[in-house]
């Protein structure tokens, strides 16, 4: 098999994943066995969709939560990649932060809502930070994880041609962990998604996670279900778009 | 320098001659490791001179502290007795440059600028960075790879980038620790060629720790031979063979085979002492 073929074969198999599945859901919801009412076929969605993107605003509530995932994503993202990088080059505020560290990760960050709430009232800040809060950690543990796998033979690479710290941070702990830190930023995003749908279950205020909840408060199933599909293709194009940018970033990796 | 020279009747005649002093003057040189089961003497009682433009070759049994010497040369690590000496470089430039043992090369970075980065730690502008990588790019055979990363390279390409990397700051000291051993035996010759080949024209002076007898005579114009831990020298060993060499004539040359023998004979009790030491099978 040539590589063209494969790759061919590739995209055919990545393709055929999701119609297979929907193509099952779709026989199964026809063949009457199963209620339709709570288990509509996939095909009878559509005109569900098309009435909530011509009604409804749809696509408001779609952008609504990804404003609010991209927004947390940002503000727990930057400052973890920073503080990893310092955790990973320095030896002393790893021991000071460590502890903090592995005991709030093992929080689940949902938990922490009602003091979010509490602290910041409850308008969309108080969204953002718990985005941030619940992805501070992953991508913080992650980069320091990339910085310390380094090989020291780096390291003395820099020092050996007389580079200082700063020189060390620029050309070989940066650049070095950036595998790292994509890694940590992929985990990221999911709980990014699973957060902020979270927070719209327990708060609604618009967002496709309100709209699932609520169509299913009152039973209008159909909208809960393309609720769900939406959110399913949010959190696939949200990776792919990050494994664009890794590849923009990261172009010395070794083909996958 | 002044030298007190004995004529040929064997009187000391105090006439002055002036020699070259060496580059490196090592004296008393050791270091000791602090570890959890007590101090580890790595290196010690090291006196040596290293002349300028001469080949050196380190050679001792794994463990016995030849890198360790390599990398207080290197300045990587600091001696804890003894003293190193090393003159008369241009401020602006390191005295020595090394090439380390495996994967040294920057993963990150295209094969231009691992070369360059030496000179762009030192600051050196664009232009000047370009002209002097172009050229040795040219000289390793890596010119048509100057943009590839260095995973599409092979392991030998690789250590090709690592010696560019290392000549573009024009060092004084050109260190070598185990440079090719990682490599298959036929792409070892090739560069073990290419590295005689760049020094002839360069007139650098190096020093290369290796395990391998037979490559330190192939490239070296003086072998030392260190004891087992804690390393020492043992053995200092001139390699008369003519230059330029190469690989063939070299091994069918009675004197590498006499050289070889004095060598293992030398490095053979040794070996085995590092063995039992570390409770290795002999």
């Amino acid at each position: 098999m040539t590589a063209k073929q494969r790759r061919f074969a590739e995209i055919v198999l990545t393709i055929a994943s999701p119609i297979l599945l929907l193509l099952i859901w779709e026989l199964i919801s026809r063949s009457g066995r199963i209620d339709q009412r709570f288990w509509p076929a996939p095909s009878s969605l559509w005109d569900t969709t098309r009435t909530m993107v011509q009604d409804e605003d749809l696509f408001g509530e779609i952008w609504l939560t990804l404003e609010r995932i991209l927004a947390g994503f940002a503000m727990g993202a930057v400052p973890g990649i920073i503080i990893g990088l310092l955790m990973g080059i320095s030896w002393p505020i790893r021991a000071f932060l460590m502890p903090i560290a592995t005991a709030i990760y093992a929080i689940p960050k949902i938990a922490l809502l009602p003091l979010v709430l509490i602290a910041l009232g409850t308008g969309e800040m108080a969204r953002w930070v718990i985005v941030a809060l619940s992805i501070f950690f992953v991508v913080a543990l992650s980069t320091m994880g990339g910085v310390l796998a380094l090989d020291p033979i780096f390291t003395d690479v820099a020092r050996n041609f007389g580079g200082n710290r700063w020189t060390l941070f620029r050309t070989v702990a940066l650049p070095g962990s950036t595998p790292a830190i994509f890694t940590g930023l992929r985990l990221a995003l999911g709980f990014a998604l699973i957060v902020v749908v979270g927070t719209e279950f327990v708060r609604p205020n618009g967002g496709v996670g309100s709209l699932i909840w609520e169509s299913y408060s009152i039973l209008s199933i159909k909208k809960m279900y393309v609720g769900l599909i939406v959110t399913a293709l949010m959190g696939w194009l949200l990776v792919l778009g990050l494994d664009l940018i890794e590849r923009l970033v990261v172009p010395w990796r070794r083909a996958l | 320098m002044t030298v007190a020279v004995a004529n040929e009747s064997g009187t000391v005649d105090d006439r002055e001659v002036v020699t070259d002093p060496p580059l490196v003057r090592i004296r008393g040189l050791g270091r000791v490791f602090e570890t959890a089961a007590g101090p580890v003497t790595a290196v010690r009682a090291i006196d040596l001179d290293i002349r300028r433009r001469e080949f050196l070759a380190i050679v001792g049994p794994s463990g016995c502290g030849k890198t360790t010497l390599l990398r207080m040369i290197a300045g990587l690590e600091t001696p804890t007795s003894g003293r190193i000496e090393t003159g008369s470089a241009a401020a602006d430039r390191p005295v020595n440059a090394m090439v380390f043992q495996g994967h040294s090369v920057f993963p990150w970075m295209t094969v231009r600028q691992n070369a360059e980065y030496g000179l762009a730690i030192r600051g050196a502008g664009k232009p000047e960075r370009a002209g002097i990588v172009d050229s040795l790019l040219e000289t390793v055979g890596l010119i048509e790879f100057s943009r590839a990363y260095p995973h599409q390279l092979s392991e030998g390409m690789r250590q090709r980038v690592a010696i560019a990397r290392a000549l573009a700051v024009d060092p004084d000291l050109l260190l070598m620790d185990e440079p090719f051993g990682s490599l298959d035996e036929q792409t070892r010759f090739i560069l073990q060629d290419e590295v005689l080949r760049i020094w002839g024209e360069t007139q650098k002076t190096v020093i290369v720790v290796t395990h391998s007898i037979d490559e330190a005579l192939t490239l070296a114009d003086r072998v030392i031979v260190m004891t087992a831990h804690p390393g020492a020298i043992k053995d200092v060993v001139d390699v008369p063979l003519a230059r330029p060499r190469d690989q063939a004539t070299l091994r069918s040359d009675p004197e590498f085979g006499r050289l070889f023998g004095r060598i293992w004979d030398s490095l053979r009790s040794e070996v085995l002492e590092a063995r039992a030491a570390s409770g290795s099978p002999r």
